[in-house]
């Protein structure tokens, strides 16, 4: 009888060990995977603090700090990420109030509008914006917002919007309704409870919508290059790009700089929001890159 | 105690009118405004009054081999980068990770991140860098003593595909992991131990379970891909020649390099049925969901 039992035991120590063999596979296939990711990132990790910057991804033979030194001028830098400052942070505290107040009639009123309110807004979230690039440059001509910071704001704020709206909505759906029935019982509007009750019991659901709709402004290129003329107002998205293209023989180095200094601070928003929420932006399904 | 029924629904509505008045005057306005002018010969060269020219802009695109060729493109570029490639390799990656350790997994998994969270020009630069002539990629070909060429002269759409895929995969690999995370240990064990190998718990367990992340994520990333221009401008320009020349771009290059805003939109305005039939599949596949 001790036949049985003898082979489950041999099975389960193969199979750990199996287990164990896949382990490593897996580590190797996933570090050489990584490995290709990481190869156009060390590039400007390295080339940003080499002084003979090319190309190529190499460890440089000495280090300098030249490259920053010769980025951290007004021209290049400050003027180009205050105006990347200035628009994404107005555009994003414009979409997260507008948002915020939309939700809340959305989550906490039963509407027979609430379903196709957010039906079309769901559907909003997945045009393709830069489709619409063209009617919109025509459009801010005609009705003279072309070249100016306010309406690259709100256009801004807009094509955020239905995201934002969608994200908040569901986050307060995870406020319980009985919080604020005391409130509205000692008569708070509901302007009131929303600030004073739903809002801050939300936090973490706030950063992440006011975190993500900052990333996606920062690092958008398309509408501020069709919607701003001036170079004195360009952000840095666009302004860079002027900087590399426009000037024949490019210093390599200073490139990596400059990308190095206007990439820091989206990567430390993420990591802020990231490691509060464990798995970041991987929220069910509907999300959207 | 006031009931919140007795609001009447003209104040409940009140705090969407900041969004609905927003949403309104720059989204559904231009989308209106994009239908109205593909029909007109608008151009940029300051004529006083435009005039209605009916389907004209859309039977000269359907003539015109710079727009075929732009289809054409689109459609390898969306194929190749989004479908083929972020699509693959993030459920692969989804895959492994499930099965690393821990400290790869974290390693894997901010570098993929880092990837996809940097802004679209730095990622262009990046790959622009990468691609080139006297790029890494070259170097690591003549060191395995492989044959080295020009990525972005001789295959554009191949290397700002591989763009796309480096930047995009992420976001696929987050859906795929938490899709994943959602399947019962019990299922794939019991399949294992029934000898069920890798290829075939895969097919017939897996990825029937996640169909519907399937779908989501496909269809996210087509559209995303659909629009993608920050990145190919960066690297490519759309060239050389028209050889990198996506939907985007030309819509691009007709409505400001050639002026003529009319056709621009015309091209636009098909760019933006594609994605709203995405969309609408979108929401269909959202709605058996939830």
């Amino acid at each position: 009888m001790a036949h049985p039992h003898a082979h489950a035991r041999v099975s389960t120590r193969t199979r750990t060990r199996v287990r164990a063999v896949r382990r490593h596979i897996a580590d190797a296939c996933l570090l050489l995977l990584a490995a290709a990711f990481a190869l156009p990132l060390a590039w400007v990790v390295l080339a940003s603090v080499d002084p003979g910057a090319d190309l190529r991804v190499r460890v440089p033979e000495s280090l300098t700090l030249g490259n920053f030194r010769a980025v951290l001028t007004p021209e290049i830098t400050y003027t180009p990420l205050l105006n990347s400052l200035i628009l994404c942070g107005c555009a994003t505290a414009l979409t997260v109030g507008c948002a915020a107040l939309a939700a809340y009639p959305l989550s906490r009123f039963r509407s027979r509008l609430n379903r196709p309110f957010l039906l079309t807004i769901l559907f909003a979230t997945s045009l393709p914006i830069t489709a619409i690039m063209v009617p919109v440059y025509a459009l801010f001509v005609r009705v003279n917002l072309i070249d100016t910071l306010q309406g690259t704001i709100l256009f801004f704020a807009a094509t955020q919007l239905p995201f934002a709206i969608w994200l908040m909505k569901n986050f307060m759906d995870g406020v319980p309704k009985e919080l604020e029935e005391a409130a509205w019982t000692d008569g708070a509007s509901a302007l009131q409870s929303l600030l004073r009750i739903v809002l801050p019991l939300m936090g973490p659901g706030l950063a992440v919508v006011t975190v993500f709709s900052f990333v996606m402004m920062w690092g958008n290129f398309f509408v501020p290059f069709m919607l701003l003329l001036t170079p004195d107002r360009m952000p840095a998205s666009v302004s860079v790009n002027d900087f590399f293209g426009n000037r024949g023989m490019v210093a390599y180095g200073q490139l990596a700089a400059f990308s190095v200094i206007y990439s820091t601070p989206v990567i430390l928003l993420y990591v802020l929001v990231a490691r509060r929420l464990g798995n970041g932006f991987a929220l069910g399904g509907a999300v959207k890159g | 105690m006031r009931r919140r029924g007795a609001l009447p629904g003209f104040a409940r509505a009140l705090p969407l009118a900041p969004a609905v008045v927003l949403l309104l005057l720059f989204l559904a306005g231009p989308i209106a405004y994009c239908v109205l002018i593909a029909f007109t010969d608008l151009q940029l060269t300051g004529q006083a009054h435009s005039s209605f020219v009916g389907f004209a802009n859309f039977r000269r695109a359907f003539g015109d081999p710079a727009f075929l060729n732009a289809v054409w493109l689109t459609l390898v570029f969306t194929v190749l980068s989004s479908i083929v490639g972020q699509n693959t390799l993030g459920l692969a990656l989804a895959a492994l990770m499930k099965r690393a350790s821990r400290p790869v997994r974290a390693v894997a998994g901010a570098v993929v991140v880092t990837a996809w969270v940097l802004p679209e020009v730095v990622a262009g630069f990046l790959l622009y860098a990468f691609f080139r002539r006297e790029g890494t990629l070259d170097a690591i070909l003549g060191w395995l003593q492989l044959p080295r060429q020009n990525w972005l002269y001789t295959l554009p759409i191949l290397a700002v595909s591989f763009a796309n895929v480096w930047r995009g995969t992420a976001f696929s690999m987050l859906v795929y992991s938490a899709a994943l995370d959602e399947i019962p240990a019990e299922i794939s064990e019991a399949a294992e131990v029934d000898g069920a190998g890798g290829w075939r718990r895969l097919w017939h367990i897996t990825l029937p379970m996640i169909r519907r992340s399937i779908g989501t994520n496909l269809m996210l990333n087509t559209l995303q891909t659909l629009s993608v221009f920050g990145l190919i401008w960066v690297m490519t320009r759309g060239g050389p020649g028209d050889r990198s020349q996506t939907l985007p771009l030309l819509m691009y290059e007709q409505a400001f390099q050639n002026s003529m805003i009319g056709y621009g939109t015309a091209v636009a305005l098909l760019l933006l049925l594609v994605g709203a039939l995405f969309s609408v599949g979108y929401l269909r596949l959202l709605r058996t969901e939830v």
